[in-house]
């Protein structure tokens, strides 16, 4: 338990898939203009990256590992070339059955969170979960874990990023660093902040 | 080579530049840059998949039913990005220890969805794979840039020749050990892009919101 809840600080705060490791960049720049937005699709993204880390995970241990085809009767083969294709199928997948569970069962979730969807089919940030899981070899109650994790971490982030970006509107900025320049440089300013946390440990 | 055709290759250079201009493909590029060894062999694989993956979706464009064209593409592009991974991990192997997950990344680099979308599906496939492999060096060109200062800067090499001899190698250069962190690759590109686009005025964005001129009577 307490490897479970060391491995949930880790991923929300020290490794943070947005700021440490420039995951999710492009919705992260593009969709943090405003808090509301920012917090649906932050939401979103935890979602989906709670469901699709676990699931890539039994993928992995059942089909692709090598020697886990053995429950079919064929021991030797490795299928871990196929990861990639696998990981982004089990996303694509995943992310269109939960856009219908949503729409039949939780329409104003749906609402709410439909524009979004799409967008994450092509985030890295869920990608990166589901391949940093494999890289590190996570069992399957880590891999719930992290995914659950660093998804907050990325979610956390990007509604800092909108906060601060609500408020820097209003700031008299050089004409060359306007929109893009500005939120790069803010989001490396939060990046060293987050780089206190690398000191903490459970 | 046609006018048009180097205007492919040429445009996505600085004009239109993927990164400082479209925001796509920031994803991947940022982590990897910290070396130019990895940078570089990064700038290939992103070029190579761009590339063939244009040129693949253009040959294919009059039998990919709209509705799931999507679909379609991820699966050339994945497909794509697992030859250049075992080629990497045959050829570099140390490389690609390093690159780590985001290789694999490029299958959701926005910049190879993006050209897919915006020109392979419209355009001859020749087009298409100029296109796709001028957008690539576009990305490479900034992606090199950064490598070459957090590397300088950084460490005091580059391509792992020392060029600034380092404090603790007996030299006279203080390394500065920001450069190789995270946060640092936000500052540069913040800063190439204010660069940029103070060379070219074009590209700057509109404000939002104005503060009022002080008017004294």
């Amino acid at each position: 338990m307490e490897a479970l809840i060391s491995l949930a600080v880790k991923a929300i705060f020290v490794e943070n898939l947005a700021l440490s490791f420039f995951l999710g960049m492009c919705t992260f720049i593009a969709v943090s203009k405003k808090i509301s937005t920012a917090i649906g699709l932050g939401i979103s993204v935890m979602i989906v990256q709670s469901i699709t880390v676990p699931a890539n995970n039994i993928i992995l241990s059942y089909l692709l590992k090598p020697g886990a085809l053995a429950w079919a009767g064929f021991p030797d083969v490795d299928l871990t070339f196929l990861g990639l294709i696998s990981y982004i199928g089990v996303i694509a997948a995943l992310v269109q059955i939960l856009e219908m569970i949503l729409d039949k069962y939780f329409p104003p979730l749906y609402n709410a969170l439909g524009i979004f969807l799409p967008l994450i089919t092509v985030n890295c940030a869920i990608l990166g979960g589901s391949l940093f899981m494999v890289e590190r070899d996570y069992n399957f109650s880590e891999a719930t874990t992290y995914g659950i994790a660093s998804g907050f971490g990325w979610a956390l982030a990007i509604a800092t990023m909108a906060g601060v970006r609500e408020k820097l509107k209003y700031s008299d900025i050089p004409d060359g660093l306007q929109g893009l320049g500005i939120t790069f440089i803010t989001a490396g300013l939060m990046a060293m902040a987050f780089m206190c946390f690398s000191g903490v440990k459970l | 080579m046609s006018q048009t055709r180097k205007q492919l290759l040429v445009d996505p250079l600085v004009d239109n530049n993927p990164i400082t201009l479209q925001v796509l493909g920031i994803c991947s590029a940022l982590a990897v840059t910290s070396s130019l060894n990895v940078a570089f062999v990064m700038s290939l694989a992103v070029i190579a998949v761009t590339g063939f993956s244009s040129l693949f979706i253009s040959f294919l464009r009059n039998y990919i039913p709209n509705s799931i064209r999507i679909i379609v593409q991820m699966v050339i592009i994945a497909s794509l990005v697992i030859l250049v991974d075992q080629i990497i991990k045959a050829y570099a192997y140390e490389i690609s220890k390093t690159l780590s997950v985001f290789v694999g990344l490029i299958i959701t680099n926005c910049i190879v969805m993006g050209r897919a979308e915006a020109f392979a599906m419209k355009n001859t496939p020749f087009n298409s794979f100029v296109d796709g492999v001028g957008n690539g060096l576009g990305y490479s060109l900034l992606l090199m840039c950064v490598g070459v200062v957090r590397e300088l800067f950084g460490s005091g090499t580059l391509f792992g020749i020392t060029i600034l001899d380092p404090v603790n190698n007996g030299g006279w250069y203080v390394p500065n050990g920001l450069l190789l962190l995270p946060p640092s690759a936000f500052f540069i590109i913040g800063f190439l892009i204010w660069g940029v686009r103070s060379w070219k005025k074009s590209q700057v964005e509109e404000r939002e919101y104005k503060i009022q001129s002080l008017e004294i009577h």
